[in-house]
This record gives C-alpha cells, structure tokens and sequence, in this order.
C-alpha cells in the first residue's frame, strides 16, 4: 500500500472575480521513502496540492474535496481539525520557501524546536533540549548548544532553513513536503542543503515531496516527477523518462525554455509563447492547447485523457512527442 | 576600438551602523560596443550595487566609469541628464518599476518627453512603435501596471529603456523574477534587440544558467571585487579561481545523468560579514584549498592568457 | 482605436477615467449631491432668499417654521432659512479659502522637506513643528485678536494653522514614495527634479492629500463656527452658522429650531466631506478601477 494515495483531489477558492480551481482532478501516489517532484509554474497548482494534503487551506474561502486522500493509513478528509494537528509536525512536515516567514522571530530557535518535540514527542524538557541539540547538529548547525538561544534574525539564510528542516524531521515524519524550500538561497547554499535533505530522509527512509519550478534540482533530487498545469497534473513519470523522453507539450517547453550552466542548450532558447493560464474559466480542452507548438487535430476536438509512454510513465497529451 | 564603457577601480562604500561596507570595493572591467558581460555573483557579491555605481544611481566613492571617455563620476546636474539616454536599466521587479497611477502610454510617452524626442501624433505613434518592438500590442497603451502579467510589464520596462536610444543597458537581475517559460520570451527579446540595435549589456545575475546563454564575458564577484573574469566559453569550460569552481559545480542542471555524476564542491560555512571582510584573500574562509600565505594579502590579477586572469595565488591546484 | 485618434492620456485623462469611477462609490455620491445642493444654495442666497436676513422684525420673534419661515424665526424675528443660507456663504468661503491656503503652502512645504532631505528638510520641519506646539484653535484666536476680528483674517488664520500639519503628512507620503523603485526608474531615465516631485511623487501622494483636504474643510467650517460662537469671526449682524449656534443656546427650549438648523448643517456637510473624500481616495487608485473593459472580460 502507497504512503500516500490521492484521488480527485479538487481545491477551489471563491474570489470577487469567480471560482479559482487551483487543483483540478489530482490524483498520484507516493510510496514510503521515495522522492516524488511536483514541478510547474506560477499558478500551476503546485503549492496548493501540498496545503490540501496538510490540511492547511483554509476554508472558507477555500474549498477542498477529494474522491481519496489516505496517508500511513488514514482518511484525512474525515479526521478532525484535532486529529489532524496531531499529525502534522509528527508524521508529515512542510518546510516553506521564507524561512525567515515560518519562524517566529521573537522566539528562540531552541524554544521552537523544543516546542514541537514536547508537543508531538513527549519529553520533559531536559529531555527535548537534548534533543534539540543533536537535531541542529544533524542538520549542520556548528556550536548547536549555544545557538539554542538564538533568535531567527541571528542565523543566515541557508542556517534558517536547517533550523526548519530541523524542526521537520524531528519526530521523524513518515511524509516531508518542502514549498520551493531552496529557492530563495544562494546557489552554494542550495546546494549544500540539497544535499542535506537527501542524505537526512535517505537515512531515514521519509519519503519527500519536493515542490520546484527548477528542473535542475529536480533532476538532481527526485525518483519521480508529476509535472503540473493549470492545476492539473500533465505529466507523470520517472525521472529519466521524463527527462530523456517529455511526453506533454507543457514538458517539451519547460525544457526547451531553460538554460543549461553545461552549456548544452541550443543557442536560442526556445520559449513557451504566450501567458500563463486563467483559472476561473473551465477548460473542456486542454489548458496549455492556447500555448502548445505540438498540437494535433485531437486536442481541438476533446480532452486528452492520460496516455501510458513506458513504465509508470503517463501524460495526458495527444501528441506523440518523444518517439 | 576602445570599449564603449571603460570602469576603473570602482569603490561604492556605505556607512552602515558605525561601520563602513565596501559593497564595491576596486571593480575594473571593459565592455565593447554591441557585447553582453555577465556580472555573475551571489548575494552581498556588489553586483547590482556595481550596476547602480555605474548608471550614477549611487554616486561611488571613488573610481571612474569612462563612457566613450567621458568620466560619468564627474558629471553632474544637466549634462548627467542627458548622458543618461545613452546607458539604460532594466529592474528585477518589473511592476515597481513602473508608477501604479500611469497608463503605459504615458510611461513610455515619458521616456520621450524628458528627452524632448517626440511631440504630439509623432509621440503617439512612436509609442505605438516601440511598444511594438517589444512584442506588446498598442492596446495596452490604455492600460495600467497592475492589469499586466509580470512578462508584459518587464516589456514595458525595456520598451522605456529603449524610447531614449541607449548604447548600454544595465539589465539587474531582469529576469530572475520571471516564471521560466516567460523568462525565455524576455531573453529571446534581448538577444534578439541586441543584434538589431548592436545594444552592449551588462547582465547582473546569480543565475548561471542563464548568463552562460546569454553573455560573451563573464566577470565573478565575491564581497565586492571580481576574482575572475574571462571570454563566456572559457570561465565555463575552465574555470580558474576555487570560488568560481565551487560556484559552476553547485549549479543544478537539468539532466538526471548530469546530476547523478556530478562531484559538488561544497562550501563551508556562510558568506562573512560585508562589514567586516576576511583580510588577505576574502574568500578564504570558505576555499577549500586556502594557505595561511591566503591571509596575508589581496591576491593580484594572474593571467591565464586570452584576457583570462584571476586573484588566487593557488591557481595551480587542482580542486 | 485608430493611430490617429489614440489619446495622449495626460494627467487629466487619468483623472476623466477617476471620474468616471467615481459613482460606484453610492456614499461619495450622496455626499457630493448634498455639498452641490448646500453651494448652489448658498451661491443664489441673495436672489432666492425669502427674507433680508438681517432684518428685525419684533412682531414675528421666535415662530415655529411653518409656510411663511420654512425654518421658523429666531430672537429677532429674522428668517431662519434665510440666514442660514447667507450664513452658508461665509462658512463654504471660508472652508474652500483655507483648503485652498493650506493645499498651496502645506504641500509644497511637506514636498520639498521630503524629496530634498537633509538641511533643507531640518528647517522646515522645525519651522512647522514652532507651528504645531500651539493648539489649533487658540492660535486661530491669537491671530484673529492680533489682526482684527475680519472675516479674511479668520480665513489666513485657520489657513496657517492647517498647513503644518499637512506638511507633515506630506512629507511623510514623500519619504515613503520616494524611495519606491519606479522613482529610481524616472531618475535612470533622466527625469529631473522637477518631473520627479510633479509626476511621480504628487501622483502617488495625491491619495492621502485629498482626504486630508477634507479633513481640512471639516475643520475649517467647524473653526470658523467656533470662532464665531466665541465672538471672534463674524460680527453681528451678519449671519453665520456659529454664530446662529452662539446665540440660538438661549433659546434650546422656547424654539430649537433655532439651534438644529444651523448645528444639523454643518453635521451633514462634514458628514458629506468625508464621504466625499473616501470616494475620492479610492477614485484615484488605479487599483480599485473596475473599467467597463474590464468587467467585460472578467465575464468572459
């Protein structure tokens, strides 16, 4: 059984100017342990799919239904706003883009992670300092036992987000999901706490959803990508299936819109014309058709249903891009 | 010929809580007429401050910035003014740049009024036309900043730039802001006015992927000097300086090969305080391969043939 | 939209667009509506007044309003109606004339201190503070003493008392603009100081001046009803609504419509200001538009 099994997860949000569909039909698995990417643009629906599954969508004036969503066994969609506290933060984390956001700043970094673990783990307070100590060792933090005392605005950028990832996985979560958790860093920074999340959840096994609009990390990260658009997953596969062999319009254009530092990108970049997608108005169609250079006479003419392209690999696209 | 814009030993320093930032602490590099540098570095590097020294936006310390030899720390009041029209900038967030409370015609129309290029059914239509040549339709002359996608409002930032006939354009970070699909559009258009109006750029950016795509010179910042600087193909291909190596290797690309062999070269430890600089060598602190001699003072220039020179005295090493 | 017809939106076209947004906000509207009413009013008293309003007529002291006084008579048997209207003529004059004084000294005041900094800055705002360390009205009472109690000399009073304190809020909405990045754009363009304080710093400062400006007005019209209930402004004969309010307390319980008529005016024309302003603000914020275009495509 899938850690994690999403069916017809459908998030909308009432605005003056009409309903929102952020997620459209969702549906994916996540097996225990593995990577799973979830890339898209601005308004893809990305960020929203990892607040539905937390629960953190606020309703009103928001609206989520879902056909499945069950995690470690569980039915989120029936458990309690209580029942659901009591998950997150010990079986499944997020950890945000703006660390600087997610930590309160007139609290010390000790006194947030203590607070979680006293909260979910139940230790005495001697106990969760301990503990505390050791998990900002883990995740790199030099002279841990000082740094207890330290308010966010004394910690750098890459600091901040260990302390989250800290904070994360410090009951051990089953499911870690990181909200475009390296965008805002410095490329060496990136790096380093890339490199830290793989090996801290390769260690322990916590399967990750990691939320990017950079393939590179992706490709560097993740077992398996969902590629997302107009809030609907487009494309679904393993990583070097869709990497080598894009199967959706949407894919092909993301690929071909980003540069490469080993310079094996085309001298002109190809981009994908056009704006990005309304969500108020339903498409009966395909969302990207108004944006897609490889479009056939069946997209005009009805939505294209998913299509499997070798192992474990779909995407819901007439077109047969890669041969 | 000599270069179009010539910058010595630029310093732009700040006074900062009792202590002095040299954000731009000695910057010296050349652009040629119709050529793009890369001025590539990671926060706190001076690379937009670097920019701003350069438009006189912030008036540095010391050093000159020789426009077709012309120094432009020098000037002042009117004649600045007009020196503008020939060096342009284009910002990171597209819609501040742009006033909330004017219709996009009169915010290019403006371009061409402060220089006096255009009266009357001639401005109209000359706005028409540059609106056009950023691939914006004339509609929008209409409309208002905030009713434009971040794409279009960066076009209209461009569209301004170009109203006064620039030579150079100071693109900071102009398409980091920007989904990547839309940020291929942008650079498209870049390139493609470059070649129709032999613009020179200097493109601020942390990200590499993209100023390998687009620069023919790459200058390296770090705590505001320039550690290496070579022609594009070289700093990519072999790249000399430990920071720079560090840097190249971190860079994720898109490939899940690619990613699976690569040997990162992680860097220890966080940027130092700009306030207060590592002596000697200021990156020290974090190269992998740095002496005791690193501390003792502020490696020169080694070239490394074909305009290729970078401060390390470790050059040799291998990382 | 043909080439040949394609507006040059200036300035006053944006603001023909504000107009137009104008009625959505129904408030501003009824506001406005009623301030229209009041001037035209005020503006045709002598012609369409009933009565002189300061003549006497002791045989018709203190009537309840009826067809003959639509608002009763007061001590002196004079039209109520008709003072209030020629009374209103004084009170709107005066509040238009300090809106106007203020606007004309404050503003610049408060612009210059924010865009230029430093000395100049330092200067002003010490000469603008001297200012605010005085109560309002007792500096108004000051002056009015000082230079005679002439309705002009009211006006240049409460004018100098309102102006520092728009200055102030001036110059803060400048000091915020200033350092916004579309203000650096202008300047990497070329723009001089000239078009920097004009087009962008007013434009994105005009918000918060115009409900000031009613504030402004509120309390002028209330000042100079002060002034004159404490004997400084208008002098008797002459009708004013202060002054009506003054010598109407006498009267509260034989005949109170000689004190409700000029007291619910002035309540309902601040009221009116300040509904006014509120419509005025969100007016001038592109943001809030709703063009017909718009509204159009959103139904798309």
């Amino acid at each position: 059984m899938a850690l994690l099994t999403v069916r017809g997860l459908t998030t909308r949000f009432a605005t003056d100017r009409g309903t929102v569909r952020a997620v459209d039909n969702v549906s994916f698995d996540l097996e225990e342990g593995e990577v799973l990417g979830l890339v898209g643009e601005s308004g893809s629906g990305k960020s929203v799919t990892a607040l539905s599954i937390m629960r953190l969508v606020s309703e009103p004036p928001g609206q989520v239904r879902a056909e499945q969503l069950s995690f470690d066994g569980l039915d989120l969609m029936r458990l309690s706003e209580a029942e659901v506290r009591e998950i997150r933060g010990a079986r499944m984390a997020m950890v945000f883009q703006d660390p600087m956001r997610s930590l309160n700043p007139v609290l010390t970094v000790g006194r947030q992670l203590t607070e979680v673990l006293r909260r979910h783990a139940d230790l005495d307070r001697r106990a969760a300092r301990r503990r505390a100590i050791e998990l900002l060792e883990t995740v790199g933090i030099p002279n841990a036992e000082r740094r207890l005392g330290a308010y966010p605005h004394q910690f750098s950028g890459g600091m901040r987000q260990r302390v989250m990832i800290a904070i994360a996985l410090s009951c051990n979560p089953r499911l870690l999901i990181a909200d475009e958790a390296t965008t805002a860093l410095d490329v060496t920074i990136q790096a380093q706490i890339v490199d830290l999340v793989k090996r801290l959840t390769r260690e322990r096994g916590t399967a990750v959803i990691w939320i990017s609009h950079d393939l590179g990390v992706i490709a560097g990260l993740c077992d398996r990508v969902n590629v997302m658009y107009a809030g609907r997953i487009v494309e679904s596969g393993p990583i070097r299936e869709l990497f080598h062999r894009p199967s959706h319009g949407y894919t092909l254009g993301l690929l071909g819109s980003t540069p490469r530092v080993d310079g094996s990108q085309a001298r002109r970049l190809s981009p994908i014309e056009g704006l990005p997608p309304n969500l108020i108005d339903p498409m009966p169609l395909c969302p990207f058709l108004p944006r897609c250079r490889v479009s056939v006479a069946a997209c005009r003419e009805r939505a294209p249903q998913r299509r499997a392209f070798g192992d474990r690999h779909w995407a819901a696209c007439f077109a047969d891009i890669s041969p | 010929m000599t270069s179009l814009l010539q910058v010595e030993d630029l310093h732009v320093h700040f006074a900062a809580q009792g202590a002095t930032v040299k954000a731009v602490d000695g910057v010296s590099f050349a652009v040629a007429r119709g050529r793009t540098l890369g001025l590539v570095g990671e926060s706190g590097c001076g690379k937009s401050t670097t920019g701003y020294g350069i438009l006189q936006l912030v008036r540095p310390t010391a050093g000159r910035v020789l426009y077709r030899d012309v120094d432009l720390c020098s000037l002042g009041g009117e004649a600045l003014r007009r020196m503008r029209r020939k060096l342009q900038i284009i910002f990171q967030d597209s819609h501040a740049s742009l006033n909330p409370r004017m219709p996009i015609g009169e915010l290019v129309g403006e371009a061409l009024d402060i220089h006096g290029l255009a009266r009357g059914a001639a401005r109209n239509a000359r706005v028409r036309e540059l609106l056009g040549l950023v691939g914006l339709a004339g509609h929008l002359i209409e409309r208002y900043p905030h009713e434009l996608s971040g794409g279009q409002a960066q076009r209209v930032a461009i569209c301004r730039a170009l109203a006064v006939e620039p030579e150079l354009i100071v693109c900071d970070e102009a398409v980091s802001a920007l989904d990547v699909s839309i940020q291929a559009q942008i650079v498209n258009l870049l390139q493609d006015l470059q070649e129709r109006l032999g613009l020179a750029y200097i493109f601020i950016s942390h990200d590499l992927s993209v100023v390998r795509h687009v620069s023919d010179e790459v200058a390296v910042m770090y705590l505001g000097k320039i550690v290496e600087m070579a022609a594009k193909e070289r700093i990519y291909t072999v790249p000399a300086h430990p920071y720079t190596k560090a840097l190249m290797s971190a860079v994720p690309v898109p490939d899940p090969d690619v990613e699976a062999t690569r040997r990162r070269i992680l860097l220890a430890g966080d940027l130092p305080n700009p306030a207060n600089p590592p002596s000697g060598c200021r990156f020290r602190t974090r190269c992998p391969i740095a002496v005791p001699a690193c501390a003792d003072v502020d490696p020169p220039p080694q070239a490394l043939g074909g305009g290729h020179w970078a401060k390390c005295i470790r050059l040799e090493e291998r990382l | 939209m043909s080439l040949a017809t394609a507006p040059q939106l200036r300035f006053a076209g944006s603001l023909a667009l504000a107009a137009r947004q104008f009625p959505r906000h129904r408030a501003a509207m009824a506001g406005l509506l009623f301030l229209l009413a009041i001037c035209l009013l005020t503006i045709l008293a002598p012609a369409i007044a009933p009565y002189d309003p300061v003549q006497i007529k002791l045989g018709a002291k203190l009537k309840p309003p009826s067809l003959e006084h639509w608002l009763g008579t007061d001590h002196f048997g004079r039209d109520v109606f008709s003072r209030l209207i020629h009374g209103g003529r004084t009170s709107l004059s005066v509040g238009l004339l300090v809106v106007g004084f203020a606007f004309c000294l404050g503003v610049p005041l408060g612009l210059a201190s924010g865009y230029f900094g430093g000395r100049i800055d330092n200067l002003l705002m010490r000469l603008v503070d001297a200012f605010l360390t005085f109560p309002p009205l007792l500096l108004a009472v000051a002056l009015v003493g000082l230079l005679g109690p002439d309705i002009q000399n009211v006006m240049l009073a409460l004018g100098l008392v309102q102006a520092p304190v728009l200055a102030r809020m001036v110059r803060g909405s400048t000091l915020a603009v200033r350092e916004e990045v579309y203000v650096m754009a202008a300047r990497a363009l070329g723009a001089g100081p000239g078009r920097i304080v004009l087009s962008h710093l007013l434009r994105n400062v005009m918000s918060p001046i115009v409900v000031q400006l009613t504030i402004v007005f509120s309390a002028a019209i209330i000042a100079e009803a002060s002034l004159s209930f404490l004997g400084f402004g208008t002098q008797p004969p002459n009708p004013s609504w202060g002054r009506d309010m003054s010598e109407a307390r006498r009267f509260l319980g034989d005949a109170p419509w000689m004190f409700m008529a000029p007291t619910l005016t002035i309540a309902l024309c601040v009221l009116s200001i300040n509904f006014l302003g509120d419509g005025l603000r969100d007016a001038l914020d592109p943001r809030s538009w709703r063009t017909r275009r718009a509204l159009q495509e959103e139904r798309r």
